[in-house]
């Protein structure tokens, strides 16, 4: 039973973060590589196995769980040490193993140079185990660990230059950011279990159309808490200040966690718990609310920034916006297809600027590159292709996942999503191709004492590896076959959703409660699929993509002094350009406040009062003390005469 | 056994002012050797009431705890005049208020 294997997968790239972790000083190099490498191989290999297991189940069964041992139960409250194997674990599973390798692979070229290789691969591969585990777990809980083990990865690799007191403030910030998100996270695993009296997903999906009442306070309450801990692992307004600066880490760490895998977390876990936040229209509202302005303030961010992998990191949270976007409309099919895609892509776009990184000598600021094209070719085509797979030309993947998330906040949600939505397209390709130019295009800026050279082999295969699957990765959902969508179809079982169901039970507890409950009949006309708009929209978003990228070139091209001209003394953009000071906000009211407290803390009631106490006790303890000393006289008579009164004191007392 | 030879009252009397009399010593005298007799004293006080009420009540529990004493008096002989001949090897003097360095 191929399914069997299911525990193996987060199993290997734990043996090898453990052997890495080690003895990997004393192994060497090439052995530290290898063994990351293999592990991931070897997890991508199983992965495969799994699927073709899971292919081969009886019509009708769509999970396959696996205990492997009941982790702790406490009267009836059980934890299974589990995993599930479903449709939506199968997507994240390929992404995490196959771009983790991908990746991988690069990071044994980026990092060669690097004295602490092994701790670097040590934590790396940790990192995937823990991926794995947060998309395999079977239950809230074990998916919390994942959830805390990217995290604590993240951590460890944001801060990898340790030397670096900005990297170290990097991770610091990242980490605290996240706990945010991870209470609240946890607050809604507490209350699902005090409602449900399990944490299993199989079981709470199955359950909660019936006991929770459809747009109720419960459901609200538990979606919404989870939607804060999205909005921190997945870097949202307003917990997204924390991805930027995490790219103090090593470029395939940006890659992998801060692009690709962990930072879809959240997407992932709003798609696991569907069912919770279809019945709640309320939260499904914030979400999209949420999604969209996300999307548009982090690309007008990206459009001013000068480090080249700033721009990306906004981009990224501009991209998982989008995501956001299309499950608060409820298309949560478009929001799994765009992760995919945005995997390929921005991870390719990732490793890219590494290269470029790597090839002039660790220069960042894209105001010192360009005319790169010439000295990168295939970090430059590569790069090319990804850029337009992000603006969303066709028939490059991008296009399509972006165009269903597009058309989908249009007939699910409102003219205002799809606003959003196209404006930020626009910004996208904009700030994209603004990079494009800036780095590859033009005359070169560079340092003329780096003499810019293509990366190695190790690092360009990559590059064009997931410059192939950006190209062809719109195959999983192609438009106008309707009902031949590779992936609405697989992601089915997974999905879906008896709205109707649903509406008879929340009466029916409405009722019982001796409530009203309001008409629901508007919300159960069935939606049409209209290939039409959707083909009128996918000209308009073309063409806006198009607009993005012209504007770019005029900007950046045809005439470089424009942008000197519309920015000089712009108190707008001077706002955009430092992030909409969100950062000095937060200091102020939050870690300015934090601090200050803790310093009148400390120096007045740890200083003054508790220390005072203290002392204070002490002294007067040996002040008493100091009287009595002088009974010890030293004078042996003295003793035996106290001797001698006390035992005649206590014959008078006793008699 | 002798009977109404001499009554225990006498012995414990005698028992009584050699115990007071060690005392005395104790606490007036200075010298040290005599302070230790003082103590010696002391102790075979002790003693003859032990003897005395084990006759008094026909045992032999105080003939055997008072070879104890006697023993443990024995010892304490020896490490205390050993003791005496080392603090007068540190300072030539035998009054007991010399050897006041041991306080606060």
């Amino acid at each position: 039973m191929l399914l069997k294997l299911t525990c193996l997968i987060p199993l290997f790239p734990l043996i090898g973060s453990i052997i890495n972790g080690f003895f990997g000083l004393k192994i060497g190099k090439k052995a530290v590589g290898f063994i990351a490498c293999g592990s991931m191989t070897l997890s991508f290999l199983t992965s495969v196995l799994v699927y073709v297991g899971y292919l081969m189940l009886p019509e009708g069964q769509h999970v396959y769980e696996q205990v492997v041992w009941t982790w702790f139960g406490a009267s009836d409250f059980n934890v299974d040490f589990g995993f599930q194997v479903d449709p939506l674990t199968l997507v994240m599973m390929f992404v995490v193993t196959g771009i983790g390798l991908i990746i991988h692979v690069y990071a044994v070229g980026y990092m060669q140079e690097e004295f602490s290789y092994y701790r670097f691969f040590a934590y790396f591969n940790l990192f995937v185990s823990a991926m794995l585990l947060l998309v395999m777990g079977n239950n809230f809980l074990l998916m919390f660990i994942g959830w805390e083990g990217v995290g604590l990865c993240s951590y460890f690799l944001i801060g990898y230059y340790f030397e670096k007191k900005s990297a170290c403030d990097a991770g610091t910030k990242a980490f605290i950011v996240n706990r945010v998100g991870d209470f609240a996270f946890l607050l809604a695993v507490m209350y699902i279990f005090n409602i449900f009296g399990t944490i299993d997903f199989t079981e709470v999906m199955h359950a909660a159309p019936e006991k929770l009442i459809y747009a109720g306070e419960a459901v609200t309450i538990i979606t919404m808490l989870l939607f804060v801990g999205a909005t921190g692992k997945s870097a949202q307004i307003p917990l997204y200040t924390w991805l930027p600066d995490a790219m103090e880490g090593p470029t395939p760490v940006s890659a992998l966690i801060h692009a690709a895998t962990m930072v879809t977390a959240g997407v992932y876990m709003l798609v696991r718990c569907s069912v919770l936040f279809n019945l709640s229209p309320m939260t499904m509202t914030v979400v999209a609310f949420i999604g969209g302005g996300t999307a548009i303030m982090a690309a007008t961010i990206g459009m001013t920034q000068f480090d080249i992998k700033r721009v990306l990191a906004y981009s990224t949270v501009s991209q998982i916006g989008y995501m956001f976007m299309a499950c608060g409309v409820g298309a949560y099919t478009a929001a799994i297809f765009h992760l995919v895609t945005h995997a390929f892509f921005k991870a390719c776009l990732f490793l890219g600027s590494g290269s470029v990184i790597h090839g002039i000598h660790g220069e960042q600021d894209m105001r010192k590159m360009g005319g790169l094209k010439k000295h990168m070719p295939i970090t430059y085509w590569t790069f090319l292709i990804s850029a337009l797979t992000i603006a969303g030309i066709p028939p490059l993947a991008g296009f399509f996942s972006k165009d269903e998330v597009l058309y989908h906040s249009l007939m699910d949600g409102n003219i205002i999503f799809w606003g959003m939505g196209i404006s930020a397209a626009l910004l996208t390709a904009f700030y994209m191709f603004r990079l494009v130019f800036m780095t590859f295009h033009g005359e070169s800026r560079v340092d003329p004492s780096v003499h810019p050279h293509e990366s190695p082999k190790m690092m360009t295969m990559p590059l064009v590896v997931l410059a192939g699957l950006a190209t062809v990765g719109g195959m999983l959902g192609l438009p106008f076959l309707h009902g031949w969508h590779i992936l609405h179809n697989w992601l089915e079982p997974v999905l879906h959703f008896d709205l109707a169901n649903a509406l008879q039970h929340s009466e029916h507890m409405l009722h019982e409660a001796g409530r009203h409950a309001p008409s629901w009949a508007h919300l159960l006309e069935p939606k049409e699929h209209n290939g039409w708009i959707e083909f009128a929209l996918m000209v308009f978003s073309t063409v806006v993509a198009i607009t993005g990228v012209v504007g770019a070139y005029i900007f950046y091209i045809w005439r470089p002094d424009l942008p000197e001209k519309f920015t000089q003394g712009q108190w707008g953009f001077d706002m955009v350009q430092n992030k909409y000071y969100v950062d000095e906000l937060y200091d102020d009211v939050f870690v300015k406040p934090t601090v200050e407290g803790s310093n009148l803390l400390w120096k007045e009631c740890d200083a003054k009062a508790i220390d005072g106490a203290v002392n204070g006790a002490a002294k007067t303890i040996g002040w008493f003390s100091r009287q009595a000393q002088t009974l010890q006289s030293g004078f042996v008579r003295n003793y035996a005469l106290f001797i001698v009164v006390g035992f005649i004191s206590l014959l008078l007392a006793m008699f | 056994m002798l009977e109404n030879s001499v009554p225990l009252s006498h012995y414990l009397m005698l028992s009584a002012t050699l115990f007071v009399i060690g005392i005395a010593g104790v606490l007036i005298r200075r010298n040290v050797i005599v302070v230790f007799m003082s103590i010696e004293i002391m102790l075979n006080a002790v003693n003859i009431s032990l003897i005395a009420f084990d006759n008094y009540m026909n045992l032999s529990n105080g003939q055997i705890f008072s070879f104890m004493v006697i023993c443990v008096a024995a010892a304490e002989v020896s490490v205390g005049l050993a003791i005496i001949i080392a603090l007068h090897r540190n300072k030539p003097s035998v009054n007991l208020d010399d050897f006041n360095l041991l306080k606060w």
